[in-house]
């Protein structure tokens, strides 16, 4: 595959812990199992650790910038993943890094990484300074990320005037950690609300999910061990979508719940 | 949701948290977006009425100017109920001595006695 066709898709949030990381791990592997040979790259090289979310934190030795240094060639800093050799990760820097690289620095190692890569996945930084501009200029198309919560959308809809304003499209939303049950009794934004005014398309929704932690505990990402949880389920189905293909929306008032809630929920409606 | 929150909400009396967000972020959604800062649209809400009400007398109470924001599109919405026109515009800065019953706390009230 050339280039050109390879898709450069930056990951981003504006507010920092609401799952750009997690969802940049989970969706470089499940699209890897779908067989797209995919590059996450961390540009979030201050804090960074998606090394830590894929279990890769022992095997770094380069970074982009020895790469662009010419200090090694980028075969040697590409992390490739153990189980999943389609999933390769390169981190942008590392922390002691005093100098930033530029935003022609990301340009130029994201065309390397894409002469041999689909999808390059680009996680970015929380803010919208520097190293989220450095990000955004490497990526032709954006996945923002957030939680129905007030500050997240609000932090959500100035990245997406950058990203606007710089010509990124397209734009697609994840909506992260949905609690059904607050949306069912109207104490969370519900789904419409977000992308009404948002104004994006909605690519994904994820479900608030203990086993998103579990698997953070193992470096070893939900989607690796297939779909048996409702997190799993969803990032697999981000990565089918991002691919074109039509995969129903889960809804959110009909998922997740083992019989247990079932009946709870029909004492409640009996109740009132 | 605590007891009190349910039957507050049977009986119609309180918005529902997800509501009260969802207004909370339109508005200040809209602040952002249009970049304005407060101060600003205040000084330009004032000049508004100030040239509105030359020409016709409007309903303090009821009017607004306010910024409102759908699809990423904000637009500036005047809401100025017309209680009756003016024979005779007003000259630039006189004012007319209707509508001295405005609270003093309302800013539409003070940016008149400023203007
Ligand atoms: N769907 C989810 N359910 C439960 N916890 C989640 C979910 N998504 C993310 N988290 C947790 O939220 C925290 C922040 O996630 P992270 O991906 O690091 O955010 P970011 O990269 O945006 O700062 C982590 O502790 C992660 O385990
Ligand atoms: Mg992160």
């Amino acid at each position: 595959m050339s280039a050109a066709s390879t898709r450069t898709i930056l990951i981003c949030s504006g507010k920092g812990g609401v799952g750009k990381t997690t969802l940049t791990a989970n969706l470089g592997i499940a699209l890897a199992k779908q067989g797209m040979r995919t590059a996450v790259l961390d540009a979030d090289f201050g804090l960074r650790n998606l090394d830590l979310l894929l279990g890769l934190e022992n095997r770094i030795v380069y970074t982009a910038q020895e790469v662009l240094a010419g200090t090694c060639r980028l075969e040697q800093a590409l992390v490739k993943h153990k189980q999943e050799p389609n999933l390769a990760l390169l981190p942008a820097g590392n922390p002691r890094m005093l100098e930033w690289l530029t935003p022609e620095d990301m340009q130029k190692i994201v065309a390397m990484v894409s002469a041999s890569y689909d999808y390059v996945l680009i996680d970015a930084p929380a803010g919208i300074e520097g190293g989220f501009k450095n990000a955004m200029a490497a990526a032709r198309e954006a996945i923002v990320v957030t939680t129905p919560e007030v500050s997240a959308v609000r932090d959500a809809d100035r990245v997406i005037g950058l990203l606007n304003s710089n010509g990124i499209q397209p734009i697609q939303l994840v909506l992260n950690r949905v609690r059904p049950k607050m949306m069912a009794n109207q104490e969370m934004l519900a789904v419409n609300d977000v992308t009404d005014i948002l104004a994006l398309p909605l690519l994904g929704l994820v479900l608030e999910d203990e086993q998103v932690i579990v698997s953070t505990n193992r470096g070893e990402p939900l989607t690796l061990h297939g779909t048996s949880s409702p997190a799993a389920r969803a990032y697999t189905n981000v990565a089918r979508r991002l691919r074109g293909e039509d995969v129903p929306l889960i809804d959110p008032a009909k998922e997740g719940r083992g019989l247990r809630a079932k009946l709870g929920r029909l004492m409640t409606k009996k109740l009132f | 949701m605590t007891l009190r929150d349910l039957i507050n909400r049977l009986l119609g009396r309180q918005q529902t948290s997800a509501e009260t967000a969802k207004e909370r972020l339109q508005l200040v959604l809209a602040h952002d977006r249009s970049d304005l800062n407060p101060e600003l649209l205040m000084q330009m809400r004032r000049e508004i009425l100030e040239v509105v009400s030359r020409y016709v007398e409007i309903d303090m109470d009821e009017g607004d100017v306010s910024l409102e924001t759908e699809d990423r599109v904000t637009a500036l919405v005047a809401n100025l109920p017309i209680k009756r026109a003016r024979a005779v515009p007003l000259a630039k800065g006189e004012t007319s001595e209707s509508e001295e019953e405005a609270d003093p706390a309302d800013p539409v009230f003070r940016a008149k006695v400023s203007s």
